[in-house]
């Protein structure tokens, strides 16, 4: 039996290990709504680029906004679809890695802060004192539109860290949980990605009645495609260009839908200096 | 006097319960649960089986991270227990049966990433400490007769394969077997934070509310776990075990140089990294210890001091539902199948309704604790009541249960309950997760920053806390001489 297991043991250990093939050119995105829908919504995607591209492109889901940074920190997923925060992290652990795109949005993206109708929050009441020891919940730990920003707004509002505004912050973990916890009344206050409300909004699928928008944050930069720096000498000269070519020029609306955007254009690391100085502000990330 | 021990030490418990809630947060806050509850039991009972992709798959995969993880587990376990008697290995043992199954996975995710090898091993190595362990114990439970009946000159390993393996060989296999449903079990919850078995799934669309699909996938975890017996049998495991490594999928390549570089610099605490040096490590461990670790050492124990209290109440109740001193054949069936359900749904699941249901603060965490452990003890407590022979003429009803059964069983209960209480506290940790602000918690919040240094300062504070509370539980147990044999102890 001792021996049987030992083979057991060598065996599997022989049979899990990678086996090497033609490299597949691999991306993820971060799951900031609704997961169910991340593998057919990213598959579209997966499938433009192998055309456009001409090499096998293959999407893979992850479930927290860390993994898709570890997937593109460990050289799992050479291209990523991340936050504005996550982007940061990611960069900043990836020497050379660099954002070549982001969409139109994502310039000028926004938070909204929403309200359960049984707090009497009116629609676009403003940030308030009327809000303190109410229960809050953010998005994910890690998202710049479900945390970063907003709290970055709040505690610039308030004076002091949420924790004390509010009797209780949560952290929801992606968008569409925020919107149906508010609804729930399970927290009275959410922090919200405009995107993701207006969609949500546009499909039906949100009582504007039981949940309102009590304010916007002003705008700041979110979204970005980020490509790793070693891309040119893996998959030959240019194809970090052609992958950048094939995203700005995307421009069939069932794909852009996915994301949602209206399309995509260029950026560069420098776009997102400010996420990165608010997140050394709020120790989210090491100076 | 032994009695009145174990009901002094039944009250003090109580007492700390009681002086814990005064402590915890306990808030029912949410204004209109109804309707997504409404939604949920709906979906629960009108199973959709075609609207979650991938369900044949997400069953294989279950299976394959369980038999695959169980094991390597069950292998390596065997090999340390032979040498159990050496101060390291059993220390060693405690620490990584210390760290829950999800701990290990976020770490391993960080070298291995999604690949297969992050939830194998996250499995086998807490699994091997736990084998390791129960193993010796039974080793040592055989009869030592036969070992000393042989001739002196007999070499080690024979004296093992013809005395003391033989005689506990049934022992051995009924506890792997056991096992094996723990393993599924965690193999399902590693889903949750991105391997790709049926947690995954589930928990995708309970976030998302599509409960048709939770109830189909909740549906076909029942059937797994339920049915186990039936399927797993001595003769088709070697097949099993064979399949099981091809059909863990392929994952991601794992590139070598993660590994090193996770050893090497993500678990080298951060001013250490860049070149503070050992000055600056003062001040980076204290704000960790005082912002972090002690707010959730402080929330964890109070969640299980409460959670563990409440779990026994329930099991006492609970048990009559399956011992065939108050059940009859039918109502005997009814109640194996509450408790079955009770006691395999995912904890993190029952929080996850009930965080829908009472708002946020640890009043789902305690009663999604108390009623997965108070399902298990009832179950085992209820089995060990049908063992006993009551008088023909004992009494009917109320007073049968408080006057004869629940004085006998009331030792055999509380070495459980001791037992659970280490299991617990771990349990909290994967609670952390859903925003409770336990070790957990703050665990999450570190792998989520990428910060890996500090989630293994947390994570070590909390193998050590679960060891300390499983000694003191020994200790407890000990000392009212709760004895329970090592193969009894079942609950993963």
């Amino acid at each position: 039996m001792t021996h049987r297991l030992m083979w057991l043991l060598g065996a599997t250990l022989l049979l899990v290990t990678p086996v090497a093939s033609a490299e597949p050119f691999v991306f993820t995105a971060i799951p900031d709504e609704d997961e169910t829908r991340l593998q057919k919504r990213f598959q579209k995607v997966a499938d433009y680029l192998t055309d456009e591209l001409d090499h096998d492109v293959r999407f893979v889901p992850v479930k927290s906004y860390s993994a898709a940074v570890t997937a593109f920190r460990n050289d799992q997923v050479q291209l990523a679809w991340f936050g504005g925060l996550s982007g940061v992290q990611a960069r900043e652990r990836v020497p050379g890695s660099r954002a070549i795109a982001q969409g139109v949005e994502d310039t000028e993206f926004r938070t909204y802060i929403i309200a359960n109708e049984d707090t009497r929050l009116e629609t676009d009441a403003g940030l308030s004192d009327e809000m303190r020891d109410l229960s809050l919940t953010f998005g994910s730990k890690s998202s710049t539109s479900g945390r970063l920003m907003p709290e970055y707004y709040l505690r610039e509002h308030f004076g002091e860290p949420p924790e004390e505004t509010f009797s209780r912050v949560g952290f929801s973990g992606n968008h569409s949980r925020t919107i149906s916890l508010v609804a729930s009344g399970a927290y009275q206050l959410g922090a919200v990605n405009y995107a993701v409300w207006e969609n949500e909004v546009e499909a039906g699928e949100i009582d504007t009645d039981a949940v309102r928008v009590i304010w916007k944050t002003p705008r700041y930069p979110d979204y970005q495609w980020t490509i790793r720096g070693d891309i040119d000498d893996r998959f030959g000269d240019g194809f970090t260009e052609q992958v950048q070519q094939a995203l700005l020029t995307m421009d069939d609306p069932d794909l852009l839908e996915s994301f949602p955007r209206e399309g995509f254009i260029k950026a560069d690391n420098d776009d997102y200096a400010v996420i990165k100085e608010v997140g050394n502000e709020l120790g989210l990330l090491d100076p | 006097m032994r009695q009145s021990a174990s009901i002094r030490l039944s009250l003090a418990f109580v007492l700390v319960a009681f002086v814990c809630l005064l402590f915890a947060d306990l808030q029912i806050s949410t204004s209109n649960p109804w309707q997504e509850l409404g939604r949920l039991a709906l979906g629960v009972v009108t199973p959709d089986f075609a609207a979650v992709d991938y369900l044949g798959k997400a069953v294989i995969r279950t299976l394959a991270f369980a038999f695959v993880g169980v094991a390597l587990g069950a292998g390596g376990g065997f090999m340390l227990a032979l040498c159990f008697r050496h101060r390291v290995i059993r220390a060693g043992c405690a620490i990584i049966r210390a760290v829950h199954e999800l701990f290990w996975a976020l770490l391993f995710l960080q070298c291995f990433g999604l690949h297969p090898l992050t939830g194998v091993l996250a499995i086998a190595i807490p699994y091997a400490g736990i084998f390791a362990k129960v193993y010796a114990e039974i080793l040592d439970e055989t009869d030592p007769e036969p070992a000393h009946a042989l001739p002196a000159s007999s070499g080690r390993l024979s004296t093992l394969l013809y005395t003391r393996l033989p005689l506990a060989w049934s022992h051995l296999v009924s506890y792997t077997a056991y096992r094996l449903e723990c393993g599924l079990r965690s193999s399902a919850v590693l889903g949750f934070i991105g391997m790709p078995t049926l947690g995954y799934y589930l928990e995708s669309s309970f976030a998302q509310g599509h409960y048709s699909s939770v109830g189909a996938l909740l549906l076909i975890f029942y059937v797994l776990i339920a049915t186990l017996k039936l399927w797993v049998r001595p003769r088709l495991l070697p097949l099993y075990l064979m399949a099981a490594p091809f059909l863990l999928g392929s994952g991601l390549p794992i590139a070598w140089s993660n590994v090193s570089r996770f050893l090497t610099q993500d678990v080298i605490p951060a001013p250490i990294r860049s070149g503070e040096g050992i000055a600056g490590l003062g001040p980076w461990l204290g704000d960790l210890l005082t912002d972090q670790a002690l707010p959730g050492i402080l929330n964890t124990l109070l969640l299980t001091q409460i959670a563990l209290v409440l779990t026994g109440a329930l099991a006492l109740l609970l048990f009559p539902l399956v011992s065939s001193h108050f059940t009859r054949r039918l109502s005997g069936t009814a109640g194996h199948m509450v408790l079955v359900i009770l006691r395999s749904t995912p904890e993190y699941l029952l929080a996850f309704i009930l965080l829908q249901l009472w708002g946020p603060s640890m009043l789902p965490a305690v009663v999604a604790l108390a009623i997965h452990n108070g399902g298990i003890i009832g179950h085992l407590i209820g089995q060990r009541s049908n063992t006993l022979r009551l008088r023909p003429d004992a009494p009917h009803g109320v007073e049968r249960y408080a006057y004869e059964v629940v004085p006998r069983l009331y030792g055999p209960f509380l070495a459980l309950l001791f037992y659970r209480w280490e299991i617990i506290m771990r349990e909290t940790a994967i609670l952390g997760i859903l925003g409770v602000a336990t070790l957990g918690f703050y665990i999450d919040s570190a792998i989520q920053e990428i910060r890996i240094d500090r989630a293994l300062v947390l994570i070590l504070i909390t193998a050590l806390l679960n060891i300390g509370i499983d000694s003191l539980a020994r200790h407890l147990r000990a000392r009212l001489r709760l004895r329970y044999r090592a193969n009894s102890r079942q609950g993963c």
